[in-house]
C-alpha cells in the first residue's frame, strides 16, 4: 500500500555475526548470564549484619520474590532448597528478555528456539531425576500412568494420554510458550517500526501520510511498554511452571 | 465469502509456484486466526473468574493470581501454537 515491504524472517531475527560465530543472540545470552553472576557477587560482599541496602536489596528483593511467590505456592516448605535453581532461571530468563526492548539491541535473546528449548531440555532432566529419586523408577512411572480415583475402563484412555503429555510434550510446551511469546513480541515491534519509518518517509501525499505515522509510532510506544510486562511473565511463568512440575515429581497424587 | 472466492479464482490463475506461495499466505491467516479463537475465549474466563473470587476474597488474591497464571500459561499455548504455525507457513 505504501510500497512497505516486510523485510524476511532472517533479517528480522539475525544481526551479522560479530567475531567469527558469535551472533547477536549469543552475545546477550552471555552478557545476561555475567550480569546476573556479577550483581550476586558484589550483593555478598555487603556486611550481612548490617540493614540491606545498593545492590544487596536488589539480591534479596529477587530471593524473597523467588521464596515466597513461587517455591511457598507450589513445592511447600521442604522445597526451598530449590530456591538457587529456580532463582537462576529466573534472572537468566528475565535478563534474556529485557533486550527486547532495549535500544541497540533489540532482539531477546528467547526469541530464537535455541535458548527456551535447551532450559526446557534441563528441566525435563531435573524434574525427571526428581520423580525417580523421590519414588523410585516403578512408582514414579505408576503415578504418571495411573492416577489414583479414576474408575478403572477409563485407564485405557487416561494412561497414554497421560505418560505422552508428562514426558513429551510437557518440556516442548514449556519451550513453545517462552519462544512463541517473545518473537510474536518482537515481530509486533518490528511491524509498527517499519509501517511508522515508511509513514515517515513517504514520497507522495506526504501532508497526509506524514501525520498519520504518529498513529503507529504510538502504538510501538504503547507495545514497548507492553513488552516489559510481557518479558516479566514469561520469566515468571516459565520459573513457576518448572516449580509445579518439581513439586508433581516429588509428592505424588494420594 | 465472496471475496474468498474471488481470491480463490485469482489463485487458480497464477502459475504452479504463485499458487502455492499464495495458498500458503492464505492458509497462514486462517491458521492464527482460528487458533486465537479458542484460547482469547478461554483466557477471557480464566480472568475473569479469578477477579471474581479476588473480589469476594480480597485474603485470598495472591493464590488466585498464582492459579491465574497457570492457567492462562496453559490456555495461552494453543493460540502460540497457532502463531508456531503460521509463521513456518508465510514466511
Amino acid at each position: 500500500m505504501f510500497g512497505l515491504d516486510f523485510p524476511p524472517i532472517n533479517e528480522v531475527i539475525r544481526w551479522r555475526d560479530a567475531f567469527g560465530n558469535l551472533n547477536k543472540i549469543g552475545m546477550i545470552a552471555v552478557l545476561a548470564s555475567g550480569i546476573a553472576i556479577l550483581i550476586f557477587l558484589i550483593a555478598s560482599r555487603y556486611n550481612a549484619n548490617e540493614a540491606p541496602k545498593g545492590v544487596r536489596n536488589l539480591a534479596e528483593m529477587l530471593v524473597e520474590f523467588i521464596e515466597e511467590n513461587i517455591v511457598m505456592q507450589t513445592i511447600g516448605k521442604d522445597g526451598l532448597g530449590w530456591t538457587p535453581f529456580l532463582l537462576s532461571l529466573f534472572i537468566f530468563i528475565y535478563l534474556c528478555n529485557l533486550p527486547g526492548i532495549i535500544p541497540i539491541l533489540q532482539m531477546p535473546a528467547t526469541g530464537r528456539m535455541a535458548i527456551p528449548l535447551f532450559l526446557s531440555v534441563i528441566v525435563w532432566v531435573v524434574y525427571n531425576a526428581v520423580g525417580i529419586k523421590h519414588q523410585g523408577f516403578i512408582g514414579y512411572f505408576k503415578g504418571i500412568m495411573f492416577p489414583p480415583g479414576v474408575p478403572k475402563p477409563i485407564y485405557l484412555l487416561l494412561t497414554p494420554i497421560e505418560l505422552v503429555s508428562t514426558i513429551i510434550v510437557r518440556p516442548f510446551s514449556l519451550a513453545i510458550r517462552l519462544f512463541a511469546n517473545m518473537l510474536a513480541g518482537h515481530m509486533l515491534l518490528v511491524t509498527f517500526a517499519l509501517l511508522s519509518a515508511a509513514m515517515f518517509e513517504a514520497q507522495t501525499k506526504k501532508f497526509l501520510l506524514v501525520p498519520m505515522g504518529i498513529l503507529p509510532m504510538g502504538m510501538l510506544i504503547f507495545l514497548t511498554v507492553f513488552e516489559v510486562l510481557v518479558g516479566f511473565l514469561q520469566a515468571y511463568i516459565f520459573t513457576i511452571l518448572t516449580a509445579v512440575y518439581i513439586g508433581g515429581a516429588r509428592h505424588p497424587e494420594h | 465469502m465472496e471475496a474468498l472466492v474471488q481470491v480463490s479464482r485469482l489463485v487458480s490463475e497464477l502459475n504452479a509456484a504463485d499458487a502455492k506461495a499464495a495458498n500458503a499466505a492464505i492458509g497462514a491467516g486462517f491458521a492464527y486466526g482460528l487458533a486465537a479463537i479458542g484460547p482469547g475465549v478461554g483466557i477471557g474466563f480464566v480472568v475473569g473468574k479469578a477477579i471474581e473470587a479476588m473480589a469476594r476474597q480480597p485474603e485470598s488474591a495472591g493464590m488466585v493470581r498464582t492459579t491465574m497464571f497457570l492457567g492462562i500459561a496453559f490456555t495461552e499455548a494453543l493460540a502460540l501454537i497457532g502463531f508456531v504455525v503460521f509463521i513456518l507457513l508465510g514466511l
